[in-house]
């Protein structure tokens, strides 16, 4: 073995980084903040209403004629761009009144047979209705809510109420940050894309019930630390575990990002980032909120005998 | 013993990867060209087998193998231009009591396919349509409310209440008495008949007014069975259609989702969902003067209607009432008129249907009848240089014909165009959708695109799976590569889950979460290895700390994972199509993968170094 187990222990120390981190932290979350506000999410049809064609060309589409083409025959609205390759072509529209995707679908396709550069494969038509939108949107927004309530709610009962402020403190602050993203970015938030902040909420409080059930742990075996020692030990014990677990899900992520197609492009886009902000906040957000909640040794009795398995140990 | 599992549980780790390997088997297998042929009624016989084989081998089709299900019969050929040419053959010769449709058929072998069905694919990969409608359920109270018009007036008649011209609109329906009398004495009837119904009376000095709407618990009733019905008539149609695989059913109060896997043509099949066309048959009231002094003065007898002639658009006055209606159809089909060339509907009616039509027609011959086509549309108008949608009721006399002969069971209508006869035959026979149909949702993906996500989805898997594999056999060694067998065991049982479990369906987003899986799936392990690695440093032996580093890292990793389900879960009930695909498979994942890092890889290293005193170092 290269380093001892007591090395190991004490080799960063985390939490005398703590102050930096959080102001690194609201730094971020501000910056998200104002850029949701200003700039605001580029909501898909899915959430908008509206229409996207697909289009697939037999050689790289010549963009400005289409939109020429589609202002030519009413469609003036139409957002013409590359999709992934060249000769592909994503033609989006607002919800028109009164028109429906199949008849939209079958408009439209005439007039890029007619643009003059060959046969056109329509790949995908989506139309999604306004209402619908809105309610997509809606629900999505019920959906994370919901998660984190439920979320909140057993970290409660398995660790204690200061633990579960921390960990939800760590996600909202995953989510915001990932938010922020794609509003500076401005990378279409779609569907799959609160699917994705679905899962990073999931993943992140993966890592940061990993730390606090070493905190737990070490409170009930490490009688002369002080919380803040005691915690540093926790996060450094179970810090190669973070990493090597990022890692790999990173890993299959980027395999993701480069192979699975533009349609889930955006989707692995915000897993990425959730996974990054994740691995960061169950280190430095979720212990430093439970540590600036006051939690002290008495928080974590009565004291469950070591190993067991324990059921629902304290409830408050 | 210390790090010994008892044989069972060799066992039981055995029959569980037996099992997935065999329910995940199916899905090596490719897929058959298939011709499905459903009977119009009854199941299918060996009859109509050897019939179409018999029509087939005429045809010059070879080596085709039949499946017969209960209710449908497949036929499966080599490759794709058989299957074409194939469905145009028994369209031809058997097309009048069968439907047919183009499938795909697992290629799996018989003996497997007594156990084991390929996973379902969700549209985005295979292909399709994909269309939510809401139902128009206004119209639907709106109508059912107005039905009480007409019973209304039969019953102060039979009880010889006087009353003045019932009608319906904003307040519900309205019938308006001369005096307080009359009114009270027909709202106790009312009350007693009607208790679907509630009444408001009103009175403006001069006529006393009785108001009936439908009770709340009524419009809800109302509203379910219209939701059926339409649920009802659409399988019909899309049966009809001759769709394979249909996916049809209800999401929320109002909404239905219909899912038709490689349609590519979604306007036709809109055309056809969507439509509330049919017919009615109404004796001609008075002549042609009669007709354009009632539309040039407004004055309507009051046993009459006016309607629009479509051939001239000029006025036509019918009988208010009706004789028979487009539910009272039994069958139809189109074809062409023997005496005058043109496009007809053969008509058949029900019991109820053909005893009025004969009892009409044998009291009016020499009379003319006409029929009516109608039509739901919603179109789109331009007012005030805005786009409106406004639903409107086409109803035109499509012909008018002198009564010849008594009419019973069996008639024909003509005056319809072609493709018009063809689609209204196919409506009638499928049934009226009992309230219009919106498409508030539509999503449609073509073939290509569907291969390619497909193939893309699987490189994913596999690229993101060998650099995981990798990375674990070089960072724990021969740990690593027990993590390794677990993780591949997980993506084999998490296919033969997503096979066996009826109603999952493979999802582009739900290849992600098995991408997501493979990566997250060696986590169990991480945390274990690391805390293995901790003991020996703490200088522990080598079976405790094998031992101690299973049962402390199992603590964490449930704790872990049940917060990643619970998010799983909460995805899974307020996501939709694709999102619940990647919620299942994210769910499926967790579940099988606490099974093969835990149990598998301790039953394997249990097996590989349980027990052995002689043990210097771990190669962890």
């Amino acid at each position: 073995m290269a380093r001892t187990q007591e090395q190991i222990n004490s080799r960063f120390n985390v939490m005398g980084l703590r102050r930096p981190a959080m102001f690194l932290s609201l730094g971020l979350i501000a910056i998200a903040i104002i850029a949701l506000a200003v700039r605001g999410l580029n909501f898909g049809i899915d959430f908008t209403g509206g229409y996207v064609i697909e289009a697939g060309f037999e050689q790289p589409a010549d963009l400005p004629a289409l939109r020429t083409k589609l202002a030519e025959n009413g469609f003036d609205d139409a957002v013409v761009q590359y999709f992934g390759t060249q000769s592909e072509a994503l033609v989006r529209l607002a919800p028109q009144e009164g028109l429906t995707g199949a008849e939209l679908n079958s408009d439209v396709q005439r007039v890029l047979d007619d643009a003059g550069q060959g046969p056109v494969d329509m790949r995908r038509v989506e139309f999604v209705g306004p209402q619908v939108g809105e309610e997509l949107r809606e629900q999505g927004g019920l959906a994370v809510l919901i998660a984190l309530g439920f979320i909140v709610v057993y970290v409660w009962l398995r660790f204690e109420k200061k633990f579960s402020v921390g960990a939800v403190a760590a996600l909202v602050h995953d989510v915001i940050i990932t938010l922020g993203i794609f509003a500076v970015t401005q990378i279409e938030f779609d569907l799959s894309v609160l699917a994705a902040i679905l899962a990073v909420i999931g993943y992140s409080l993966n890592d940061t019930i990993v730390v606090f059930d070493r905190i737990r742990e070490n409170f009930r075996n490490v009688r002369q630390k002080t919380t803040e020692q005691i915690m540093n030990v926790s996060i450094n014990q179970t810090l190669s575990r973070t990493i090597i677990t990022s890692f790999t899900t990173l890993l299959v992520l980027l395999a993701l990002f480069f192979i699975g197609g533009e349609t889930i492009r955006s989707f692995s886009i915000a897993l990425i980032i959730g996974v990054v902000v994740g691995t960061y906040s169950s280190i430095y957000v979720a212990s430093t909120a439970v540590l600036g909640l006051g939690l002290t040794r008495e928080d974590m009795m009565p004291v469950v005998k070591e190993g067991e398995v324990s059921e629902l140990d304290e409830i408050p | 013993m210390i790090n010994k599992y008892p044989l069972w549980k060799y066992l039981l780790l055995a029959v569980v990867l037996l099992a997935g390997v065999l329910f995940a088997l199916p899905n090596m297998y490719g897929d058959h060209p298939a011709v499905q042929i459903s009977p119009r009624t009854g199941d299918v016989t060996p009859e109509l087998q050897a019939q179409i084989a018999e029509t087939l081998a005429a045809g010059g089709i070879e080596n085709v193998t039949f499946r017969s299900e209960s209710d449908r019969l497949m036929a499966l050929f080599a490759d794709g231009e058989a299957q074409g040419k194939a469905q145009g053959l028994i369209d031809l010769e058997h097309g009048g009591g069968n439907t047919t449709a183009l499938n795909l058929v697992p290629a799996t072998p018989d003996w497997l396919r007594k156990f084991a069905e390929p996973m379902n694919l969700g549209l985005d990969l295979r292909g399709g349509v994909h269309f939510l409608m809401e139902v128009d359920m206004e119209t639907a109270i709106n109508s059912a409310e107005e039905k009480y018009v007409d019973q209304f007036r039969t019953i102060m008649r039979t009880n010889e209440i006087r009353f003045r011209s019932p009608s319906y609109g904003e307040k519900g329906v309205t019938v308006r008495f001369a005096n307080a009398e009359s009114r009270d004495k027909a709202l106790g009837i009312f009350k007693y008949e009607f208790q679907d119904l509630e009444f408001a009376t009103e009175e403006d000095g001069k006529e006393f007014f009785i108001h009936a709407t439908m009770s709340q618990i009524a419009k809800d009733t109302e509203r379910k069975s219209t939701l059926q019905q339409n649920i009802i008539t659409l399988r019909n149609r899309v049966n009809e259609l001759g769709v394979a695989e249909p996916i049809i059913q209800q999401q929320g109060k109002e909404r239905i989702v219909v899912q038709l896997p490689g349609v590519q043509d979604p306007a036709q099949a809109k055309e056809i969902l969507g439509a509330t066309a049919t017919l009615e048959y109404r004796m001609v009231h008075g002549t042609y003067n009669d007709w354009s002094d009632a539309q040039t003065s407004g004055r309507v007898p009051p046993n009459a209607k006016l309607y629009k002639n479509r051939e001239d658009g000029g006025p036509v006055l019918l009988q208010r009432k009706v004789i028979v209606t487009g539910d009272q159809i039994k069958d139809a089909s189109s074809g062409i008129d023997t005496n005058s060339g043109s496009p007809a509907v053969f008509i058949s009616l029900d019991g109820p249907g053909a005893k009025r039509m004969q009892e009409v027609s044998s009291n009016n011959i020499g009379n003319p009848m006409a029929v009516v086509f109608i039509e739901n549309r919603t179109v789109t108008k331009k007012i005030d240089g805005e786009l409106v949608k406004q639903k409107e009721r086409i109803e035109e006399v499509i012909n008018i014909a002198t009564i010849r002969d008594v009419l019973s069971h069996r008639f024909q209508t003509t005056g319809l165009e072609t493709s018009e006869a063809r689609n209204l035959s196919l409506l009638l026979r499928a049934g009226a959708l009992k309230a219009p149909v919106e498409i508030v949702e539509e999503r449609t993906v073509g073939p290509t695109l569907g291969q390619q996500n497909i193939d893309r989805g699987k490189l994913s898997v596999m690229i993101g799976l060998a650099m995981v594999l990798a990375f674990m056999a070089f960072y724990y060694r021969v740990f690593g590569i027990v993590a390794d067998l677990a993780l591949v065991a997980n993506l084999v049982l998490i296919v033969a889950a997503l096979s066996a479990i009826p109603g999952a369906t493979l999802t582009l987003p739900g290849i992600a979460g098995i991408v997501l899986t493979v990566g997250m799936a060696v986590d169990a392990n991480v945390l274990i290895f690391e805390r293995i690695r901790e003991e020996l440093r703490n200088g522990s032996a080598i079976q405790a700390a094998i031992n101690s580093g299973y049962e402390k890292a199992f603590v964490t990793i449930a704790d872990a994972n049940v917060t990643t389900l619970i998010a799983a879960v909460v995805l899974f009930v307020f996501g939709t199509g694709p999102i619940k695909g990647f919620a299942i498979t994210l769910s499926i994942g967790i579940v099988t993968s606490m099974f093969t890092a835990i149990f598998g890889t301790r039953a394997l290293v249990n097996w590989l170094y349980g027990g052995k005193r002689e043990l210097k170092a771990l190669p962890i």
